[in-house]
């Protein structure tokens, strides 16, 4: 067991960068996950710390020690990987040997753990199958329990669900995150699934083109996000590119003005962000904003307003079959609104044009 | 029980025209060697296995034999390890021109045996000339040569099963503490073994029943049983032909059986 610390930890290949000077603290039983779009660093990320990338620059310490040079093997990481990568030679039982194996624990102990290794993942009678007589799942939980029954300072997890069909992979979501929090485990999970992250880590780290935008826990990135590709990433969002006026409001790019609190924010070019569950929609005899598609989705509805040009998204409660609401058609004129303090400004990204 | 539709069972009836062809002349020997008439025909004037004591008492089919069995396991115990390591490297080490390197390799499939066998002969005769000893009709000459038709075969089998394993899997164990030839040794080597077998065997049946690129590199007292078969065939047409062609054939069948024990070939080439 042991914290997980990355220092500057970076990766160029040639001229271009993989990774940029990554800093990151993981305390001792804490889960974190490396959410972003592919090819953001992530991946490259998790494999530096388990040793299979070396890094160009930085360092790696796991519980305190400086494994930046260490070979994978000599790291005591445990890490899932996406395929899963079981020995496909060996039954489940020798797949989870393996790693007590490979640290010389005598025959007796190495099969109790294996078999309470097993246990905790609930596959305690397929020992002597071989991986491909497993379905996905099973096959996932051997991957789990082989990584686990060598008691890891850290637990590396590679996308691990993005191969289980969706009613499983919220199964395996809770148990995983349930086994890392009796176990106590360090944990860094790579997903480019926001919905997995915010269910399963403490704190995310959003990245981007091989930097870190932004690190916080689920409510913190999705109610206070640092910049317009965080709050596009987690979660739904508005981003509507304008000025801020002071006073008045926040001017679109399209010429509506929108509400906003303006107090303390220099004027000038921004960004706002609008979650699409904080805008209200009711029908208006006329004005500007038109309804421009209604995606119904059972429990919630969602409405693509056109406010004098800009897009608005508005998500709400589906409305019973007697509401107003309910009759609206496409093109028919509605009335767009929100508290003005549900509206965030964010600065306008330096690097990329990213918007809505 | 429904009946099988017109479609299966024209499929049904292909696939049975298909083996029948296939093996018929392989039915067909064996037949032929138990006729006991000297000029094969039908219907047999009886049956008998004085062919099989006959080409037993000639020296020529029990020397090319031994000779045969000899060349064929030093081949393939020289090549198969060659052509394994050349899939290897070919495979992990992704070197530059590797396309080509791997086309080489295949290239004694390619060229006709005869063609390679008269380049080798006359590159033989030269290098008896600078090394002032004998290459042609010697065992290390003739097993040289049977080694380039081991490698295609194990290169193109080894390659594959390198290529059906996961990478993540070697990964994996060296998350899990193994050093690197604990790797190698645990999980690629494994994963190696279905097509290093099945390299073996065809390996070994290729250089057996070679006859092209023996015929010239072959000489008095060092013969190969393809070779000592086609010599006989000049001078008689007696069912001792099919005889010894009868043991071959049984002795290849017996290797592919024991090997499918342990690999799957169907899965495997």
């Amino acid at each position: 067991m042991g914290s997980l610390v990355l220092e500057a930890l970076t990766k160029r290949y040639g001229t271009s960068t993989a990774v940029e000077r990554v800093d990151l603290e993981v305390p001792q039983g804490e889960m974190v996950a490396l959410l972003g779009p592919s090819g953001c660093g992530k991946t490259t990320t998790l494999r530096m710390v388990a040793g299979f990338v070396p890094p160009s620059a930085g360092r790696v310490l796991i519980g305190g020690a400086d494994v930046t040079r260490a070979p994978p093997h000599a790291r005591n990481t445990g890490m899932v990987f996406q395929s899963y990568a079981l020995f496909p030679h060996m039954t489940v039982a020798d797949n989870v040997a393996f790693g007590l194996e490979m640290r010389r624990v005598n025959r007796a102990d190495r099969e109790r753990r294996v078999r309470e290794a097993l246990q905790l993942v609930r596959l305690d009678r397929l020992e002597d199958r071989l991986p491909r007589q497993l379905s996905g799942g099973q096959q996932q939980r051997v991957a789990l329990a082989r990584a686990l029954v060598v008691n890891p300072a850290v637990f590396l997890l590679d996308e691990p669900l993005s191969n289980l069909d969706a009613k499983l992979r919220g199964e395996v979501r809770m148990e995983i995150r349930s086994l890392q929090q009796r176990l106590g485990l360090t944990t860094l999970i790579v997903t480019h699934d926001q919905e997995e992250a915010l269910t399963m880590a403490d704190r995310l780290v959003v990245m981007e083109r091989g930097r870190v935008r932004q690190v916080g826990t689920a409510e913190e990135l999705y109610e206070r996000p640092a910049d317009p590709f965080v709050a596009g990433f987690v979660g739904r969002c508005n981003l509507v590119e304008g000025e801020l006026e002071t006073p008045g409001g926040f001017r679109a790019a399209s010429g509506a003005l929108l509400p906003c609190l303006t107090a303390g924010a220099p004027a000038g070019r921004a960004i706002l962000a609008l979650r699409p569950e904080h805008v209200r929609i009711a029908p208006a005899a006329d004005g500007p904003a038109r309804l421009r598609a209604v995606t119904y989705l059972g429990a919630q509805t969602e409405y693509h307003v056109d406010l004098g040009g800009t897009p608005i998204l508005a998500i709400r409660q589906t409305p019973g079959a007697e509401e107003p609401l309910r009759r609206l058609a496409i093109g028919d004129a509605v009335s767009v609104s929100w508290d003005a303090s549900a509206a965030r400004l964010l600065p306008v990204a330096q690097t990329d044009g990213q918007g809505a | 029980m429904l009946l099988p539709s017109p479609g299966r069972i024209a499929f049904g009836g292909l696939v049975t025209a298909a083996f029948a062809l296939m093996l018929a002349p392989v039915a067909m020997v064996m037949v032929i060697s138990t006729f006991a008439q000297e000029i094969v025909s039908f219907p047999p004037s009886g049956f008998t296995l004085d062919w099989y004591v006959n080409a037993w008492q000639r020296q020529e089919f029990a020397r090319g034999f031994v000779s045969s069995l000899q060349i064929a396991t030093l081949a393939t115990l020289i090549g198969v390890p060659l052509g394994t390591a050349a899939a290897f490297a070919l495979v992990r080490g992704r070197p530059r021109g590797g396309a080509a390197m791997q086309t080489l390799l295949l290239g004694p499939l390619a060229v006709p045996g005869v063609v390679a066998g008269t380049a080798l002969y006359m590159f033989y005769l030269r290098a008896e000339f600078w090394l002032d000893r004998d290459i042609t009709s010697t065992l290390e000459g003739l097993v040289a040569a049977h080694v380039l038709l081991t490698i295609p075969w194990t290169v193109r089998l080894v390659t594959a099963s390198l290529q059906g394993l996961d990478r993540a899997a070697e990964e994996a164990a060296a998350n899990l503490g193994a050093r690197p030839f604990t790797v190698f040794r645990r999980v690629t080597l494994p994963a190696m073994r279905p097509g290093i077998i099945a390299a073996c065997l065809f390996s070994f049946i290729q250089s057996f029943e070679n006859l092209e690129l023996s015929l010239l590199l072959v000489g008095p007292g060092r013969t190969t049983l393809p070779v000592a078969m086609l010599n006989y065939l000049e001078f008689r047409m007696d069912p001792t032909l099919a005889a010894v062609a009868t043991v071959q054939i049984i002795l290849v069948a017996v290797l592919m059986l024991i090997t499918d024990r342990f690999v799957s070939i169907a899965r495997t080439v």
